[in-house]
């Protein structure tokens, strides 16, 4: 009965749009340009991304989106020909300060990628993968992180039983919860997730949006998707990149209901992309 | 208009046919060519030899009675010149190739030495004798020791433990890179934890069978002046000294018949080693095959 009635503080939390927009900034990019080579694939973006939500980012395929968000982690330095221009601001420090490691950064930040990507060790040791490099070696400390990234990441009850398996040999779907768990370990501020769910089934993609859901509470979220959906069922708010601009970022309401630009219509109906 | 004629083809279709089972044969006689020519090999020297093994033969140094040769010197050498060229050239190898692939930036510089080091695997082993007689006998005035022809056997045998090495760790899926990266692992960490664990398979067969080459070599010790009869034990690295390969070679060359088969008795001991190192090769790489 209970579900269907809803208690009067939910009703509450309904009105809490304004409220919202004085949530404080993770993440605020100031002019960012980045260019592999001579192709220039992120032109003066600037975004500024709240604590505590999911941030959606949509776009046809080469817009940068996946770009973006490899730069949030300084990921993208990982190929050589990049260069970048402007500052991205991680609650109040220039991630490209000379200063910044790149380590230090990456604690904070952890991210989940297209392609599961779990290590071919044990689930346990996946999970405790993270904690150990960051120098913990208690037992005990190690076993109360792994449960409860696994928890976190609601596969505990599917492997609880089996943590000294090969991840290997679990599903798709399974192996990308254990990479967000993987990822929770390091208790992470933010969760970079690019395409996470391109890969998985429904089912497995339903479990993984769910997860976000949760997951929002304690982290703030910036997905990459090219599911418009996906964008819509889970995000707060939505940036539409295209030809490595920014072309709207607003509420995800607003954009999927009654967007600005003519080009952000044309893609979310379907018109093109 | 089309433009496959299906009659023309059901007609050539025999001739196509019996093209593919002529190289079937070929192919088929070119495999067998090989393993009769390592049958009568091995015949031969089987049955020439294994009237020599025993455990005495095991036991005892070389004399001028074939009856009473022993291999003792010889084995205790080989064995003596692998605990300096497997610490070295795995070292030496493993290192560089972890440099080479992993932390090294891509520039015309690094891509030239990768190039060369495939191209140094092909240099004779005469050349590297030299070059061990030269640099370590010579020059550091180590002479003809256990120090000087491990260090050139080390030498000798890097570039393959390297491009081995190298291949094993370019296997590894930067997936499992970026995903260690991306919670904060340093370069180091990485390499530890992610790279080596999932390569070390492959870097080991790699060693091994470059170790099998460095324990049947024989040109480098000839140039190096290695001696081919010794009455005593080696006493340390610095030890003269006298190998497997150098003791056959020895048995060979003399003009009594007796000693060929003495000869053929080292070789199967030699080959049985060969053999047992390559066989753990094939064990670590079943065993640890498939791992992602």
């Amino acid at each position: 009965m209970t579900t269907t009635i809803k208690p009067a503080s939910d009703v509450l939390e309904k009105k809490e749009p304004a409220v919202k927009s004085n949530k404080a900034s993770v993440y605020k990019t100031n002019q960012l340009n980045l260019w592999y080579g001579s192709n220039h694939a992120l032109k003066n973006i600037d975004l500024d991304i709240k604590e505590n939500e999911v941030t959606a980012i949509i776009g046809p395929s080469g817009c940068g989106k996946s770009t973006f968000i490899k730069t949030l982690n300084r990921m993208i330095e990982t190929i050589p020909s990049v260069k970048t221009s402007g500052e991205i601001i991680y609650r109040d420090r220039n991630i490209f300060s000379k200063k910044y490691q790149v380590e230090e950064l990456r604690t904070k930040v952890g991210m989940v990628f297209q392609k599961p990507n779990p290590f071919p060790k044990s689930i346990y040791e996946n999970i405790a993968y993270g904690p150990r490099i960051h120098g913990i070696k208690n037992k005990k400390t190690l076993d109360e992180i792994v449960e409860k990234s696994l928890r976190g990441a609601a596969i505990w009850d599917e492997v609880k039983d089996r943590l000294n398996e090969n991840a290997y040999g679990l599903s798709g779907g399974q192996q990308q919860r254990i990479c967000i768990a993987r990822c929770l370990a390091i208790e992470p501020d933010v969760i970079l997730m690019d395409e996470p769910t391109s890969a998985l089934d429904p089912i497995s993609t339903l479990k993984v949006e769910e997860l976000v859901q949760n997951l929002k509470k304690e982290y703030s979220i910036i997905i990459v998707t090219h599911n418009m959906q996906q964008a819509a069922r889970i995000s707060d708010k939505t940036a539409f990149f295209l030809n490595g601009e920014v072309v709207e970022y607003d509420e995800t309401n607003k954009i999927f209901s009654n967007p600005t630009d003519d080009r952000t219509e044309d893609y979310i109906s379907g018109r093109f992309g | 208009m089309r433009y496959i004629n299906h009659e023309e083809v059901a007609s050539k279709t025999k001739k196509r046919l019996t093209k593919n089972t002529i190289f079937k044969g070929v192919f088929a006689a070119a495999t067998t060519f090989g393993l009769i020519v390592l049958t009568i090999l091995l015949y031969r020297i089987i049955t020439q030899g294994s009237g020599y093994i025993s455990l005495d033969f095991f036991t005892s140094f070389a004399s001028r009675i074939p009856e009473n040769s022993g291999i003792k010197a010889a084995i205790a050498g080989s064995i003596y010149l692998m605990l300096v060229v497997a610490p070295v050239s795995m070292f030496l190898g493993v290192g560089t190739a972890i440099y080479l692939e992993e932390y090294a930036t891509k520039n015309r510089f690094n891509t030239f030495i990768k190039i060369n080091i495939s191209n140094l695997a092909g240099v004779p082993s005469v050349v590297f004798g030299l070059l061990g007689l030269t640099i370590f006998a010579r020059f550091f005035d180590l002479g003809i020791s256990i120090l000087a022809a491990g260090l050139t056997m080390s030498l000798l045998i890097l570039p393959i433990i390297i491009v081995a090495s190298q291949e094993a760790i370019r296997a590894v899926p930067n997936e499992l890179r970026e995903a260690s990266f991306a919670m904060g692992a340093t370069k180091w960490q990485t390499i530890l934890r992610v790279v080596l664990p999932a390569s070390i398979p492959g870097i080991l067969t790699g060693s091994i069978l470059a170790l099998s080459r460095a324990i049947g070599e024989t040109a480098p010790l000839v140039v190096l002046g290695i001696p081919t009869i010794l009455m005593f034990m080696p006493d340390g690295l610095l030890s003269t000294f006298t190998a497997l390969p150098m003791q056959i070679f020895d048995w060979t060359k003399r003009p009594q018949v007796e000693f060929h088969d003495v000869a053929a008795g080292g070789i199967i001991v030699l080959m049985a080693l060969l053999l047992f190192m390559n066989s753990i090769a094939v064990f670590i790489r079943n065993k640890y095959q498939n791992r992602y």
